[in-house]
């Protein structure tokens, strides 16, 4: 054997027992991750298969596969039940040797899944929910959340209504933990600002009528009516709003919650005007252009909404700090994720905040009268950035037990 | 002056819109009631085929531009139809059956049919824009009236009490009714039997889309919009009687009454109000309020 041939077997020998210790830190030689969405119910078209599909397009652009890593995608239908969620979260984590979950639309399946990750050591990252309780009391060092909350929506929303004279509120909440936090963080924005909650009512999720809850909020005399909901809750409020001649009556709705594919829903006509908080939109620069562009043939021709910025961004980073630890513990990744700074042509650069909270900024927007529009999906105009460190709760307000 | 609460005028407004829910749920469980008592199936497809009569009247309005008034006339036939064959080729096999059978074929088609509309339509659902002849609303003082919401109302208790008439008091309802009783005999007078059991399952079918269309231009046209209202509207015709046409229809407009005061004096409980109602009935009366028992 030639010196030279010598001196490539010895390298090759070295990468490949560089590689092996590499990988013997990630379990089972795989990072496994696991999407829980909705396949089947109202927060489908917002998350749903566009959620698989961000999440495939962020290992594939992550290239860790290329480096010797091995990454397995799976996915599964919570429907919105927090029980069905926590069992297909522990049966991934205990038998399917998933390390991390991904996106869980529905606070109240995420705040379960928050709690299951967290005794099994594992990671959480959340796109989906809002409830701005995943980083307040029930943060946990196992979760990343990632893209908006609830508290980021009333200060968006809610407070630019209240500043430009909406100082009276009715609430129509979804009757579960999205809802509630929605309206609990909303109410404080418009008690801030020296408005005054007239009233409030608590519909079932997944309501179809709202008529009788659009009397009530009517009756109320209120000048804004909040709708503290999500999906197809807010476009049938909407719809059924403007049957009832809510605006022409001279109120007005507030929709703290509401995704690109809810004002696709509706269309122009019934949406022009309405004021929406978002962190990602899909028409912001060349580079989200880029990446809709390759999205929409992946889910139906949809544009992406934030949440499946959020999955694409999050399991970027998440993949980052897997290969710069070489390992998939959960504490340790997380704790990493916090530590490095983020970037991706999403969200831009940002930062993880000790209680799971991710910091990039938030944009006011206004849906576009039809005339305005050039086609379909484009929706909206941006009327203000909310810069990052104003747009999310400060960290000493969320008594998070993480931070001290 | 107050009841409980709430000014009496608030209340018209509730019981005018439980009025109204109550118009849907009536034209839906009367279809179910007039399958359930000519062919014996408990048709779990109802809801889905209600959503398919909106779908079709979007999809005219948008394709073909063929606008309400027509889908009107046109979806029922197009949806039933599709009933006709689902009849021949599926039902009619199970007739000599245990309900059951036919209660899991249709549930069985129903998550089907559901779940192909979400994989080519997805779940936050189409507009159908309000024709124009209905744009505004009356204002009746205690409350303000979309023309449309109106128009439901005057729609469902036409076709209701038309439905009710047909079977109840005409020669073809006697017919009808005698052929689910002793079809043999039936058969032998001459009345070609499956076949008008084919068209009764049409018929049925039928009006749950015209209940589709007419619900399209109030909410989204979404793949999911049957799926919880079977459930309800099942309630509703086990509540009226399994069978029984004029307990379907009373049964609808009264329990969308009892649901719409529940959204005002416990809203959290509005849809279990119904579920609550049966089994109160359930317990005291086993065959429904106007069922007979047998």
């Amino acid at each position: 054997m030639t010196r030279f041939k010598r001196n490539i077997l010895g390298l090759a020998v070295a990468a490949s027992l560089t590689m092996g210790v590499a990988q013997a830190q990630v379990s089972d030689n795989l990072i496994k991750i696991g999407v829980l969405t909705d396949m089947s119910s109202l927060y489908t078209d917002l998350a749903g298969a566009g959620s698989v599909a961000a999440a495939k397009m962020a290992i594939e652009d992550s290239g860790i596969e290329k480096r010797g890593f091995k990454v397995e995608l799976i996915s599964a239908d919570h429907q919105n039940k927090p029980d069905v969620g926590s069992a297909i979260a522990r049966q991934w984590y205990d038998t399917d040797k998933v390390d991390v979950i991904v996106d869980v639309p529905n606070s109240g399946v995420a705040l379960a899944v928050n709690q299951i990750t967290k005794d099994k050591n594992k990671v959480f990252l959340a796109s989906g929910p809002a409830s701005s309780d995943l980083t307040g009391k029930a943060c946990s060092p196992n979760t990343v959340h990632w893209t908006y909350d609830t508290w980021m929506l009333a200060n968006g929303t809610g407070g630019a209504i209240v500043k430009s004279g909406g100082d009276t509120w009715f609430f129509l909440t979804a009757d579960y933990a999205f809802g509630h936090a929605l309206e609990r963080d909303t109410e404080a924005v418009v008690l801030k600002n020296g408005g005054k909650v007239l009233g409030k009512v608590r519909a079932p999720l997944n309501t179809q009528d709202f008529s009788s809850f659009l009397l009530q909020a009517q009756a109320s005399k209120a000048k804004i009516v909040g709708l503290a909901n999500a999906g197809g809750d807010t476009t049938n409020s909407i719809k059924q709003a403007a049957e009832f001649g809510i605006v022409k009556g001279g109120q007005n709705l507030a929709g703290l919650l509401v995704f690109l594919t809810d004002v696709n829903a509706l269309g122009l006509p019934t949406a022009q005007g309405l004021i929406v908080t978002n962190t990602f939109y899909w028409d912001k620069d060349d580079q989200t252009r880029a990446f809709s562009k390759r999205f929409a043939p992946l889910d139906k021709g949809i544009h992406p909404t934030m949440v499946h910025a959020g999955v694409y961004a999050s399991v970027l980073h998440y993949l980052k700090s897997v290969e710069a630890l070489k390992s998939d513990d959960g504490l340790k990744v997380v704790a990493k994720m916090k530590e490095m700074p983020t970037d991706d042509p999403l969200f831009g650069k940002g930062t993880i905040r000790a209680d799971g909270r991710k910091i990039h900024p938030a944009y006011l927007m206004e849906v576009k009268k039809p005339a305005e529009s050039k086609g379909p999906w484009d929706y909206y105009k941006v009327r203000a950035t909310i810069p990052a460190d104003q747009a999310f709760r400060p960290l000493k307000d969320g008594d998070c037990p993480l931070v001290k | 002056m107050e009841i409980f609460g709430i000014p009496t005028q608030a209340l018209f407004g509730q019981l005018l819109i439980g009025l109204i829910n109550g118009a849907f749920y009536a034209m839906l469980s009367l279809g179910l009631a007039v399958i359930f008592g000519l062919l014996n199936i408990i048709n779990f497809t109802h809801g889905a085929q209600y959503m398919m009569g909106a779908f079709c009247a979007w999809f005219f309005l948008e394709r073909f531009g063929i606008g309400y008034w027509w889908s009107l006339l046109l979806a029922p036939i197009v949806i039933g139809a599709t009933g006709v064959v689902i009849e021949r080729t599926m039902l009619s096999r199970l007739y000599k059956l245990d309900h059951l059978y036919g209660l899991l074929l249709t549930f069985g088609l129903a998550l089907i049919v559901q779940g192909v509309f979400t994989n080519f339509y997805g779940s936050s659902g189409q507009p159908y824009r309000l024709p124009p002849e209905f744009a505004g609303a009356f204002d009746l003082g205690f409350m303000f009236l979309p023309k449309y919401r109106a128009w439901v109302i005057v729609a469902s208790l036409i076709v209701c009490l038309g439905t009710w008439f047909v079977i109840e008091r005409t020669k073809l309802g006697s017919y009808l009714r005698a052929a689910t009783e002793n079809p043999a005999l039936v058969q032998a007078f001459g009345i070609n039997v499956p076949r008008m059991i084919t068209l009764t399952y049409g018929f049925g079918v039928g009006l749950a889309a015209l209940a589709g269309v007419m619900a399209a231009p109030i909410y989204q046209v979404s793949p999911q919009m049957g799926a919880n209202l079977i459930i309800v509207v099942f309630a509703v015709v086990v509540i009226g009687g399994m069978g029984s046409i004029l307990g379907a229809i009373l049964t609808g407009f009264g329990l969308g009454i009892v649901e719409g005061l529940t959204k005002v004096f416990y809203p959290e409980a509005s849809n279990t109000v119904i579920f609550v109602v049966m089994v109160l009935v359930l317990l005291f009366k086993p065959a429904g309020l106007f069922g007979r028992e047998h």
